[in-house]
């Protein structure tokens, strides 16, 4: 059992000014092991603080969050984060990214290195071990981020608009490698995004937040990303079904903005 | 003969890189509009031109092409020198350079002191007998001073005294114009003259001994010049008629001088006395008595240089900007060719400095001694080690042996006390103050980057430290050098301190720039793979901070240079700064521009090392 329970959780952060901001309000949620979750919504709505507090790296004000039954007080190695700009350590090369992990708890060596190969055979940058990560595309680069995650073998992966930056092609491919990473590992991803159709295609789930406050606005269960493991993404996409949820979520959040632009 | 044919060599090449620059500039222009991003990047033609320029200007400002090119023309241009200053207190009395006869200026200082001293008379608390006495002084001597420039009133034989001057003049003016003047080369003479150092070898730096006809000519001259000069300044306006009152106003004055207590008067009999002895030197001469010296002299003069010939375009062209002078038994080159030395003798000196047996004040610029090994423990393992170790050292017994125990003999060992194989060591006033310059950086990067990598990462540390930091940062560093040398002694501790000082400051702001910048998804990042904190500030907090510690270090090794070298000159014996300073008091200039050169060179290397380093350490940089 390490699922991903979400209690009532409140973030309430004070500007500098001193006013309050809900950033989230009364978000709860049971993300099960083996899910493949992604959050859409317009920006300000929260998405990356409550990854950050999946995370650990911020705390709730109220609310718990618990994974595999345990509280979640600070970062840990059980769950993995794939950042928009890679995060990498551009003064190490790609191996010594990947096993970055693995070195701080000076695991075995040799294993180590074992498991760096492996690695970057399956996000496909085998014989890349020895280039500085400098030298690296952005698509490469965000391969070494997937490996650096994966190779400690998280219950909960936490992509933050991972492929954000990517170009369209790259950005399919990598998708397709998100899908296939998913099967075969059969981790829990929770994936932000700003693109609808990024997050119909790599989301069992579907959760569409609302800003002002911060909230969980409505749930969908898709399954395109089913589809995705065998199929061309490009075909999915040109599907009526695909297109319906996609409009539907379009004018959701069109709306959404409009309203804040209403309010200020 | 090698400074020679590298002057032209250098004229060659500025030449040839600027034909070659503007044909390049030619043919961009057909295919570039302005504005051509290449237009930055120079050329090295352009460079060769910059750089043979240079040279070029040193060469020729120094004398050093004239050197190489007119080897004799300085030690005749002395023989000139000599004979201008036999001819210069004729000369000066004319107003060739001035613009008054030297009598006229004479009498009108006079008389305007005269002028001022009556009224100081009139105006004075004297009584009024005494202030009629004086008036009368002055009237006096104002009349006595007339009297003088009138010929009616003078020694008859004084106008004969000025003719034979005259004569003499013209006769060695003619003299001048034989060719076979002053008759043939003494051998002996000569020989010595061949046997003088040549132009620039010795610190006399001009041969004084003429070494060819007509710089033989121009000495020959130079010793009747004198003579006639002695003859010149030996007349005397005197035996005039206004003899008797000179006498008559020095009786008076004598008689006034007796009054001593009177202080007033005193002052103004002393001020007269002054103009009475100007007065009886009789300098004034009526202007028709020396009419025909003036034109002798004047004649001379063009004589003189047109025997100079070629010697004068030589003395114009190829040493401009001073002159060669003569001096009472030397001659020396004033001007450029005295401040700027010729890169020859710089580099002649260079050589010799470089020479290890020869060195700079008992120490070489760069060279090894032997140094045993005993020495350098002594340095690396602290006296105190024994002390640690449990027991008391040996006391001396009854016969006055001392049996040495397992604790004396590490004191031996810890403080040095034993016998060693000896292995080289670089030492000299280079490698001192690279040395200095290096522990001080050293100590400051060893303190200075985690101080300020804490001071990145905690507000406590930020603000704790901050304000002791920014206490003594901004004072210059060569301000606190007064009252640290006196602190830690003029030898290298002091130095190296100040430097420590500077290099500790820069490495903390730079540290704490480093830290601070580190981006939070990347501590997040490692926060996530399982890293503690400790492991995030040295596996990523540091290195995230090379690129700005390692322009700290290139920052900080610039700074503590060029403090050093202040610092050495202001106390010390060794080290660059210091050989500046010495040769700079006894004006050796040649020693100057090579430290000068000296320590732009190291300067330079220290920099490229480091732009090596950053290239090598943190290729990333910029590519992130």
């Amino acid at each position: 059992m390490s699922d991903l329970v979400a209690d009532n959780v409140n973030m309430i952060f004070t500007t500098p000014t001193g006013d309050s901001v809900h950033a989230l309000k009364d978000v709860s949620f049971t993300l099960k092991k083996g899910e493949l979750l992604s959050v859409l919504g317009p920006s300000g709505c929260g998405k990356t603080t409550m990854l950050n507090i999946i995370a650990g790296f911020i705390h709730p004000t109220s609310g718990s969050l618990q994974l595999g039954g345990e509280e979640i007080e600070g970062p840990g190695v059980n769950r993995g984060m794939v950042f928009q700009q890679g995060a990498l350590f551009e003064w190490l090369t790609v191996a010594e990214n990947v096993n970055f992990g693995l070195r701080m708890k000076n695991a075995d060596k040799d294993e180590t290195a074992k498991k760096v190969e492996e690695w970057l055979d399956i996000v496909g940058l085998q014989g890349f071990g020895n280039t500085p990560t400098y030298q690296l595309s952005g698509g490469m680069q965000q391969r070494v981020a997937l490996a650096r995650c994966l190779i400690n073998d998280p219950d909960l992966i936490l992509m933050d608009e991972p492929l954000g930056a990517l170009d369209a092609l790259t950005r399919e491919k990598m998708q397709s490698l998100v899908l296939k990473i998913w099967k075969e590992t059969g981790k829990t991803i929770m994936i932000i995004t700003h693109s609808v159709e990024e997050a119909l295609l790599l989301g069992e789930r579907l959760f569409v937040m609302a800003p002002r406050p911060g909230r969980l606005h409505k749930e969908y269960r898709l399954d395109f990303a089913e589809q995705g493991l065998t199929q061309d993404l490009r075909e999915i996409k040109q599907t009526d079904a695909f297109a319906e949820t996609r409009e539907e979520i379009l004018t959701m959040i069109w709306n959404m903005e409009e309203e804040i632009m209403g309010k200020t | 003969m090698i400074i020679g044919s590298l002057f032209i060599i250098l004229i060659a090449t500025l030449i040839w890189s600027i034909i070659y620059g503007r044909k390049l500039i030619r043919t961009e222009r057909n295919d570039a509009v302005f504005g051509n991003p290449s237009r930055a990047e120079g050329g090295w033609h352009w460079i060769i031109a910059g750089v043979s320029s240079i040279l070029l200007v040193w060469f020729f400002f120094s004398w050093d092409a004239a050197r190489a090119y007119f080897p004799k023309a300085a030690n005749e241009l002395c023989q000139v020198a000599k004979l201008t200053s036999a001819t210069n207190p004729i000369r000066t009395t004319f107003p060739f350079e001035d613009r008054l006869l030297q009598g006229t200026e004479l009498l009108e200082r006079d008389y305007g002191q005269l002028d001022s001293l009556q009224a100081s008379v009139s105006v004075s608390d004297l009584s009024d007998a005494d202030k009629a006495e004086l008036t009368a002084l002055v009237e006096e001597l104002r009349d006595t001073l007339a009297s003088q420039a009138d010929s009616s009133q003078l020694d008859p034989a004084l106008p004969a005294k000025f003719d034979a001057i005259a004569d003499d003049i013209n006769a060695l003016s003619a003299k001048l114009e034989q060719t076979d003047y002053p008759g043939p080369a003494d051998s002996y003479i000569m020989e010595k003259a061949l046997a003088q150092p040549k132009w620039g070898e010795t610190r006399t730096e001009i041969p004084t001994i003429p070494l060819t006809d007509r710089g033989r000519k121009f000495e020959a001259a130079a010793a009747e010049m004198a003579e006639i000069s002695k003859a010149y300044r030996g007349i005397k306006n005197e035996g005039g008629a206004w003899e008797s009152r000179l006498n008559s106003i020095s009786g008076k004055l004598e008689a006034l001088k007796v009054r001593e207590s009177e202080e007033e008067l005193q002052i103004l009999v002393k001020q007269l006395n002054k103009v009475f002895k100007r007065i009886d030197n009789g300098k004034v001469f009526p202007p028709e008595f020396t009419n025909k010296v003036e034109a002798a002299l004047e004649n001379f003069d063009d004589v003189q240089k047109s025997e100079q010939g070629s010697l004068r375009l030589i003395d114009i062209f190829a040493m401009p900007g001073g002159e060669i002078r003569a001096g009472n038994n030397a001659c020396s080159e004033q001007g450029s060719g005295r401040w700027l030395p010729k890169p020859s003798d710089t580099l002649k000196t260079f050589a010799r400095l470089a020479n290890p047996n020869e060195g700079y004040k008992g120490t070489p610029l760069l060279w090894y001694k032997m140094k045993p090994l005993s020495e350098m423990v002594d340095f690396v393992v602290p006296d105190m080690v024994a002390d640690l170790i449990p027991g008391a050292y040996p006391r001396h017994d009854t016969n006055g042996n001392i049996e040495l125990n397992f604790k004396s003999k590490v004191l031996n060992i810890a403080s040095g006390n034993f016998s060693s194989p000896s292995i080289p060591v670089p030492m000299g006033h280079v490698w001192d103050s690279i040395v200095r310059v290096l522990v001080g950086l050293f100590f400051g990067i060893l303190l200075g980057v985690p101080l300020g990598l804490f001071m990145g990462l905690s507000r406590f540390a930020k603000g704790f430290f901050d304000p002791l930091i920014e206490m003594y940062r901004p004072i210059p560093p060569l301000a606190w050098a007064p009252l640290i040398l006196t602190i830690f002694g003029i030898g290298d501790d002091g130095k190296i301190f100040l430097l420590f000082m500077v290099a500790f400051a820069i490495m903390v702001i730079s540290a704490r720039t480093g830290a601070t910048g580190t981006q939070l998804s990347k501590i997040h990042a490692a926060h996530s793979l399982g890293a503690s904190k400790r492991q995030i500030t040295r596996q990523v907090i540091l290195p995230n901070s090379l690129p700005e510690i390692l322009t700290g270090i290139r920052i900080a090794i610039g700074v503590c240079w060029g403090t050093l070298v202040a610092a050495e000159m202001l106390a010390g014996t060794t080290g660059i700064g210091f050989v500046e300073n010495v040769a700079r008091k006894q004006s050796d200039y040649e020693i100057i521009w090579m430290t000068i050169l000296l320590l732009g060179l190291l300067g330079l290397l220290f920099d490229l090392g480091m732009r090596w380093v950053i290239a090598k350490t943190i290729p990333w940089r910029g590519k992130g």
